[in-house]
């Protein structure tokens, strides 16, 4: 195992000295972080060198807010979520419904065992979109990694993409070198991501260098999108505008298992587990990684006093027009499924498209002045 | 390399460390650890230097300019004693390219032994923001003997106020980019202790920003004394806010005009200022005040750090030498506007801000005009320069008031 002077040199200091201030803070890591876990895991350190402080570093510095419960953590490779066990089991069980050291995830992307999902009403569902990450094995995560390693992910990003043919045909756009033009229209088409602003990320080291080895892929129909070295090595998106998630799911598995066999190709597949499925940066994204949705009007049932209660049934989600932590515009939300670890991909889209077929035959109800208290599902 | 400091540790500091015996063991422990400047070998090499170079192609400020893909390769494997890389050092430029007008510094220092490890570097990045200050042959001068000031009353119906500022870093302790929560603790420690010694007109109280009240907090904010969790992107990209707002927190005097920040962008930021135009006693109460907490903490064992290359050693390279600024907020409506008054601050060896500080706009042709210099020349010689800089500005504004014509002043030293 390779030296980390810098944590060596800081175990001179007592626990107590080092053991962070978190009497104000509301995450998930602030929950589970006692004294003794602290004392614990602090010597530690994965052979790339990423320790317990940071890990924490981001949730130390983002107390958190009284209503919305943020993970406070990050991981700086695939062995961190073994390193720090101790830390990450019981955050992944709060935040993944109980999900226990000994479960295991199953991972499905077969899309054709998704059932329906192409009649959803497009004068009410507006847009679907299904989004992953991916990490590549063998190089550490945006927390940590070296420009040189953030660059050849980048680089065998490249040379993956660029095998797609057909209907995945496309080109790669670096952050770093785009014209104006080719940014416009990246823009316009609602593609191109900023350097990271929220301190959440910031806090965790993801932004540094930026634009450094950042960029975006896209098909010519411009219905399937990658990100690359953004909070994760992959995004990967699949969308069209209107309601037939079936055939987003359907580019969304195929892109993703071509891609996949590709990068195999090279001896760099994805990091995946059997406890955790697909490994991420962020402990929320692990097993699925998946955020199946749909921007959907539902100006009646948005003001529904059950509204909260049926999302939750659904096991759903409800985000503004912009992602996350944005407001709804014009009674129009972004629902997707709320679960990533313990189910599988097809289950969770399974859920955002029977769900989103409920909430629609709700507000058709609620437009005509009818009840709906007959149509209230059970927990899924 | 390691001998200037090493020598001053060795020479003062034995008493001080025996002192300490009972006072923690913390202390002493890495106290007497010091002396083996030996750099720690960092943990992965997996890629060549030549893969890591940072692109520096759309960069301005002066380590862009200065780090070559050679001193990158030569100084990329090595780190201080406590493990601050020249990445990390770095980091803040590569994040912030800058601006085609603005040269900012585009690197820190993590701990004292970053100026020695990372020389090769920092040495022409000195040389360029000081002015071709050279600290491979030159010293520095420090001189805190106020007395020496001439002139020091300004006219106050043109200077609304008056204020001297530096900063302080406590040798032992990493600097705010690196230093651990630990070390962040323990300069607040050290320095409240000190400060709870201060007598007479110094005398003062402790505000730790965790701890504070909201009656306290809104008093502090009323005399424009708190400061804010930095947003500025060259500063947290340097990791200088990690933890914000443990172990940070603001002493002032009871007369409010003698102010000391402790751990937002150096260990400590000590600030004499007050209304009108009477710099003498703002800078008197300034060297005397600074010296009283150098004296307290050496009491303990402790002190500040200096070398006579480099002066006194902080965050940011632009700050070595005295780390002073010596400024007025002084009223110029008509010589603000004249063509000539960049020319004319630029020959006093002035700089004019806003009055919200660095990087904001005048508010009513009031301007806080301070000094450019901050190495190689002494405190008395940089508050001197303001003095007498402001005093010609004043002159120039009165004369414009009466239709008379001003001159452009010949250039001051450099």
């Amino acid at each position: 195992m390779a030296k980390n002077v810098h944590n060596d040199y800081k175990m001179k200091f007592s626990v107590d000295e080092e053991y962070p201030d978190l009497s104000l803070h509301n995450n998930h890591m602030a929950k589970v972080l006692t004294k003794e876990m602290y004392s614990k895991l602090r010597s530690k350190s994965t052979p790339s060198g990423f320790t317990l402080d940071d890990c924490i570093q981001t949730g130390v510095d983002n107390p958190g807010h009284p209503f919305i419960m943020t993970v406070g953590c990050v991981a700086g490779d695939e062995e961190s979520y073994e390193v720090f066990k101790d830390l990450f089991d019981p955050i992944i069980s709060d935040r993944h419904g109980g999900y226990k050291p000994t479960d295991k995830h199953k991972t499905d992307l077969n899309f054709e065992n998704l059932k329906g999902g192409d009649d959803l009403d497009p004068a009410y569902v507006l847009s679907s979109r299904v989004r992953t990450g991916r990490s590549i094995k063998g190089y550490t995560l945006p927390p940590h990694n070296s420009r040189a390693e953030r660059r050849m992910v980048e680089k065998l990003s490249i040379e993956a993409l660029a095998t797609l043919d057909g209907e995945f045909k496309g080109k790669y756009y670096p952050l770093n070198g785009m014209t104006d033009a080719e940014q416009d229209q990246l823009i316009n088409d609602h593609f191109l991501f900023d350097k990271p602003v929220s301190p959440l990320l910031l806090a965790a080291g993801m932004a540094r260098d930026w634009p450094d080895a950042r960029g975006i892929w896209h098909n010519e129909s411009k219905s399937f999108l990658v990100w690359v070295n953004e909070e994760d090595h992959l995004r990967v998106i699949s969308m069209e505008k209107g309601g037939n998630m079936k055939e987003v799911f359907r580019r969304f598995c195929v892109g993703l298992n071509k891609i996949e066999e590709i990068f195999k190709k090279h001896n760099h597949g994805f990091m995946w587990n059997e406890h955790l499925g697909f490994v991420l940066t962020c402990p929320s994204n692990l097993g699925t990684g998946l955020r199946g949705g749909v921007h959907v009007k539902l100006p009646k049932l948005s003001t529904h006093p059950k509204f909260e209660e049926i999302l939750t049934r659904l096991r759903l989600q409800k985000r503004g027009t912009g992602g996350v932590d944005t407001a709804s515009v014009g009674g129009i939300f972004d629902i997707s499924n709320a679960d990533r670890l313990g189910s599988s991909e097809v289950q969770q889209v399974q859920l955002v498209v029977d769900g989103v077929k409920l909430m629609v035959e709700m507000e058709k109800k609620l437009e005509k002045g009818e009840s709906i208290d007959g149509m209230i599902p059970a927990q899924k | 390399m390691a001998n200037s400091f090493t020598r001053i540790l060795s020479s003062k500091r034995n008493v001080g460390i025996l002192s300490l015996v009972g006072a923690g063991s913390l202390t002493a422990g890495f106290l007497l650890k010091r002396e083996h400047v030996t750099a720690g070998a960092n943990v992965r090499r997996v890629y060549p230097a030549s893969a890591e170079y940072p692109d520096l192609r759309k960069h301005n400020n002066c380590m862009a300019s200065h780090l070559t893909p050679a001193i990158y390769a030569k100084l990329v494997d090595k780190a201080t004693p406590n493990g601050y890389t020249l990445d990390e050092a770095i980091q803040t430029g590569v994040d912030n390219p800058g601006h085609p007008f603005i040269k900012t510094v585009g690197m820190v220092a993590g701990d004292e032994e970053s100026y020695e490890v990372f020389a090769d570097l920092l040495n022409p990045v000195i040389k360029e923001r000081h002015n071709g200050y050279d600290p491979e042959t030159m010293t520095h001068p420090t001189d805190l003997d106020s007395s020496k000031l001439t002139s020091g009353q300004f006219d106050e119906r043109y200077v609304l106020s008056s204020r001297v500022r530096t900063g302080r870093s406590i040798r032992g302790l990493s600097l705010p980019p690196a230093c651990t929560r630990a070390e962040r603790r323990e300069v607040e420690r050290v320095v409240v202790d000190a400060l709870a010694g201060l007598k007479g007109d110094l005398a003062g109280k402790y505000y730790s920003l965790t701890n504070m009240t909201e009656q306290e907090q809104q008093q502090l904010i009323d005399d424009h004394f708190l400061f804010d969790k930095p947003v500025s992107p060259l500063l947290t990209c340097s990791g200088m806010a990690r933890d914000w707002p443990d172990a940070r927190g603001i002493w002032h005097n009871n007369t409010k005009t003698f102010l000391i920040w402790i751990n937002e962008e150096d260990h400590t930021r000590v600030i004499s200022m007050e209304k009108g135009g009477n710099m003498k006693r703002v800078f008197d109460r300034f060297c005397a005040g600074l010296k009283e907490v150098e004296r307290l903490i050496q009491e303990k064992g402790w002190e500040f750090m200096w070398n006579e290359r480099l002066g006194y050693i902080l965050t940011c390279p632009s700050n070595l030498g005295t780390g002073l600024r010596a400024g007025v907020h002084v009223k110029l409506p008509r010589l603000s506007k004249d063509p000539r008054f960049a020319k004319i601050l630029d020959n006093l060896r002035l700089q004019k801000r806003g009055t919200g500080g660095v990087d904001t706009a005048a508010v009513g042709s009031t301007f806080d005009i301070s000094n450019l210099d901050r190495l190689g020349q002494s405190e008395v010689q940089l508050v001197q320069t303001v003095v007498d800089g402001v005093n010609y500005l004043i002159e120039c504004e009165k004369k414009l008031e009466k239709g008379q014509d001003i001159k452009v002043p010949p250039p001051n030293r450099k």
